[in-house]
């Protein structure tokens, strides 16, 4: 049993609204030392143990878990024991 | 969407399942607006893979009219049947109002019945319209006369070149942000978006009616 991390980000070219607007409110918050926020996702699957896991998942990520257009992303595998 | 073509515009229209394998007795496709799967992971990025999908490849492949508003702009953006992506509203929020829009390109399938440049009203629903490309595909797309909607005065949601609406490379794929379906009336508050829709039909006509 495998579960794996999948992390998503913008890509760094792609302006990122969302990342300025709570850079704005920490700031207010008087966090002014922060530069940059950028936000992404979190993806965590569990996964059977399979033949060619890493081959599937980059599969998974990049015809549905990423657009690619916009996105990057990059994935943790950790086995899990199962009791 | 139904309505307008039906009551509207007058010609045949059929609601099409998800599941559906064929679209072969169909002369035109219509992706409408929604929410499919609640947008969720990304808008469009789960009903791209719906049965019917492959039916709607078939027959962008063979030059059908296929128009996507809205969550079915998102929908031919995921499935590559458009070049680029859509991100979230500039200013964050769902956008809810009539906007003007320019026609950029008149000389096609969906715009033959509007003058050059006119500014239309149309309304606009969502919260994820912020259409974005990469430098290398925004220049094909201006070179190819692909962008055939623009946002007149103000963009409403931060769209790369206030791009509303644009087609692929052959001209027979559009998809565009803002409602025409629901600006097909003086009861609706503007009829602009009607001549879209005879449009479509007038160049079919053109194509497929022998006249003696």
């Amino acid at each position: 049993m495998y579960k794996v991390k999948v992390f998503v980000t913008l890509r760094e070219s792609v302006l990122d609204p969302q990342g300025v607007a709570v850079k704005n409110s920490l700031h207010r918050m008087s966090y002014e030392e922060v530069e940059e926020v950028r936000i992404g996702k979190f993806l965590e699957l569990t996964i059977d143990s399979t033949d060619s896991l890493d081959e599937r998942v980059k599969e998974m990520c990049e015809k549905l878990l990423v657009n690619t257009v916009i996105e990057d992303y990059r994935y943790e595998v950790e086995e899990v024991v199962v009791q | 969407m139904y309505h307008a073509i039906k009551d509207e515009l007058g010609e045949e229209v059929d609601y099409v399942w998800h599941d559906t394998e064929s679209l072969d007795q169909y002369d035109g496709i219509l992706l409408p607006g929604g929410f499919s799967y609640g947008d969720y992971l990304r808008s469009g990025a789960i009903a791209r893979f719906s049965n019917v999908m492959d039916a709607v490849k078939k027959a962008a492949s063979q030059g059908k009219p296929v128009l996507g508003v809205c969550n079915g702009f998102q929908i031919l953006l995921e499935a590559g049947l458009l070049p680029g992506a859509m991100r979230r509203n500039e200013n964050l929020k769902f956008i809810c109002k009539t906007v003007n829009l320019k026609v950029a390109n008149n000389e096609t399938m969906f715009t033959n019945a509007y003058g050059k440049d006119e500014v239309i009203a149309i309304p606009v629903a969502h919260g994820e319209g912020n259409y974005y490309c990469d430098e290398h595909t925004l220049q094909k797309l201006i070179e190819n006369n692909q962008i055939l909607f623009q946002y007149a005065g103000d963009n409403p949601n931060g769209s790369l070149q206030d791009i509303a609406g644009i087609t692929n490379e052959t001209g027979n794929v559009l998809g565009m942000m803002p409602h025409p379906e629901r600006a097909v009336s003086d009861l609706l508050g503007s009829a602009d978006g009607l001549k879209l829709f005879q449009s479509i039909v007038k160049q079919w006509r053109e194509q497929n009616v022998v006249t003696s």
